[in-house]
């Protein structure tokens, strides 16, 4: 049988010792790494996840990305514990996953009846204050330390959670699409943010998103999923920060894009630059 | 200078129907057109509420009555709040006591009148047990359906941050049932009030009832008519109450917080 984890292992060169020659060395225990064996979830009849085999090193970047209903929230809400799996297992080598992990949502999910800083400090015990206004100055929102949530935007929303979720200082992130909502230019602020603190604190992350552009941005790798399989495991081993709209990442984008609206569109020639690119992914890795 | 003029006049407006209406009800019982036996001068109810005070009298029975409603009022606000918890948090709380609630809710419980009499004699406990009636029931089914309405995702949240038992009740679901408990409260004070004017009219010896039922024996309209005004005055009071605890406790609500726009 041929599964689409043959095709997703054509692409994938990203071996933990090639992991570890990225930018993040300096914080080598920083990130979690994980790997999820043969995860199969199913809603009734519905099979939702079929046998993924992932495995994410420590420190990296994790696009995902995929069309509607492909199962790629489920997958991140799996490895944080909000839904159980049916079938498979994930690994942490022996470190608990629930405690060292903080999920950030679409919505920015922040209770309207505490101040800014109130909510950062949600669920923690003993003297956190000091450490809230740190998160808070991390994000550049401490001088909103004491409004309500309703009085804020939504990117500074979502920019409050971001700190509520980096004061539990995570080994590994995950965010469900937390910048859907919200328009170009705050997207893009928000990207250069999640980069730098991911620089900086050198944590795992997983990011899903319906954005080719934001999973190419980020992403070391970016895995399509398509029907609750593994479509594509591509490799990005652009330099950082990267430049929107650049050719490299264009040819990148063209290649993921490709695989997300399916492959019968491959000999298409309406992305004239993919087959450019892939050759050059490939000589690189 | 037009601004300026705008707003006295805004605030002078809403007073000058009462204004129009006192001064209407003095004219006409002074040219005797308004009997004293039908309606008191606004005058005598003047004097007559000076007269109460100065023997000490008003105060005294103003105390009571205060007194037997937040006596009923915590009671009765205190169970409808626990039930409320057990049901709201609970599933098998709710199949347990819901239909039971809902179905003595539906009973209007100034028709236990009689029975509370037999039970309790015409004492104290018998017009407390009627407020505790009373009050009960709202805050049961605001508190109950506050923490169903309790938005699911802040839920999900709150556990994937590690929030469980007290923690959660204290920082999510007390919280997010909060604006619905303060609605059922508003409801009890009213049905309070309600409870304890009819209980007291039917058997008491002291209490603002009281002092209207023994001043109708003695046709002096004066009186009854300041005990229906205290009765105004108590419920404005405890809406204000209410008013004011929606203010310090629902700060963060942008339709509660000051200035609101929409």
């Amino acid at each position: 049988m041929s599964t689409p984890t043959n095709v997703a292992s054509l692409y994938d060169v990203a071996s933990p010792r090639t992991a570890t020659t990225n930018a993040r060395r300096a914080h080598p225990t920083g990130g979690l790494g994980l790997s999820l064996e043969g995860i199969t979830k199913t809603f009734g009849a519905h099979q939702v996840l079929n046998h993924i085999d992932l495995d994410i090193s420590a420190g990296q970047i994790v696009s995902i990305v995929g069309r509607s209903g492909c199962g790629k929230s489920t997958l991140l809400r799996l490895i944080a514990g909000l839904e159980t799996h049916n079938a498979g297992r994930i690994d942490t080598n022996g470190h608990p996953l629930a405690e060292q992990t903080r999920l950030m949502f679409q919505d920015d999910r922040l209770l309207p009846w505490k101040s800014v800083i109130n909510n950062i400090g949600l669920g923690l015990v003993g003297d956190w204050k000091a450490r809230a206004r740190d998160a808070l100055a991390e994000v550049g929102l401490l001088e909103h330390a004491d409004k309500w949530p309703a009085q804020l935007s939504g990117g500074q929303k979502q920019r409050v959670a971001l700190a509520r979720a980096l004061i539990h200082q995570p080994r590994l992130l995950l965010l469900d699409e937390p910048l859907g909502a919200l328009d170009a230019l705050t997207r893009i602020e928000m990207q250069q943010l999640i980069e730098r603190l991911w620089r900086e604190h050198g944590f795992t992350m997983v990011l899903v998103t319906h954005d080719v552009a934001e999973a190419v941005q980020l992403g070391d790798r970016v895995i399509v999923l398509s029907s609750g399989r593994i479509e594509l495991d591509q490799r990005i081993d652009l330099p950082r920060p990267r430049r929107h709209a650049s050719p490299d990442v264009g040819a990148i984008e063209t290649t993921v894009l490709q695989h997300v609206l399916g492959r019968n569109e491959h000999d298409a020639t309406v992305f004239p630059a993919s087959t450019p690119a892939a050759t050059s992914i490939e000589g690189r890795a | 200078m037009t601004h300026w003029r705008t707003q006295a006049l805004q605030r002078f407006l809403p007073w000058l129907l009462p204004l129009l209406i006192v001064a209407g009800w003095q004219l006409s019982s002074s040219t005797g057109w308004l009997s004293n036996r039908v309606m008191p001068a606004p005058g005598a109810v003047v004097e007559a509420a000076w007269q109460l005070s100065r023997s000490g009298e008003l105060l005294h029975h103003l105390g009571i009555s205060f007194r037997r409603a937040i006596t009923g009022l915590i009671i009765g606000g205190g169970i409808g709040l626990v039930l409320g918890m057990i049901s709201g948090l609970s599933r098998w709380g709710e199949t347990l006591l819901d239909s039971t609630i809902q179905m003595a809710r539906n009973i209007p419980h100034l028709a236990l009148i009689p029975l509370v009499i037999l039970w309790f004699g015409i004492d104290e406990t018998a017009r407390i047990f009627l407020v505790v009636l009373g009050t009960a029931f709202p805050i049961y089914l605001n508190t109950f359906h506050g923490i169903r309405g309790i938005d699911r995702n802040l839920m999900e949240m709150a556990r994937s941050y590690g929030l469980t038992g007290w923690p959660l009740f204290a920082h999510v679901i007390l919280p997010g049932a909060m604006p619905s408990i303060l609605v059922g409260l508003r409801y009890s004070l009213g049905l309070m009030w309600l409870t304890l004017i009819v209980s007291e009219t039917i058997s008491a010896s002291d209490g603002i009832g009281y002092l209207a039922m023994n001043a109708r024996e003695f046709m002096q309209t004066d009186v009854v008519v300041l005990s229906i005004l205290l009765y105004a005055a108590l419920g404005k009071l405890a809406d204000e109450t209410a008013r004011l605890l929606e203010r310090r406790w629902l700060r963060w609500h942008p339709a509660y917080s000051k200035g609101a726009v929409t």
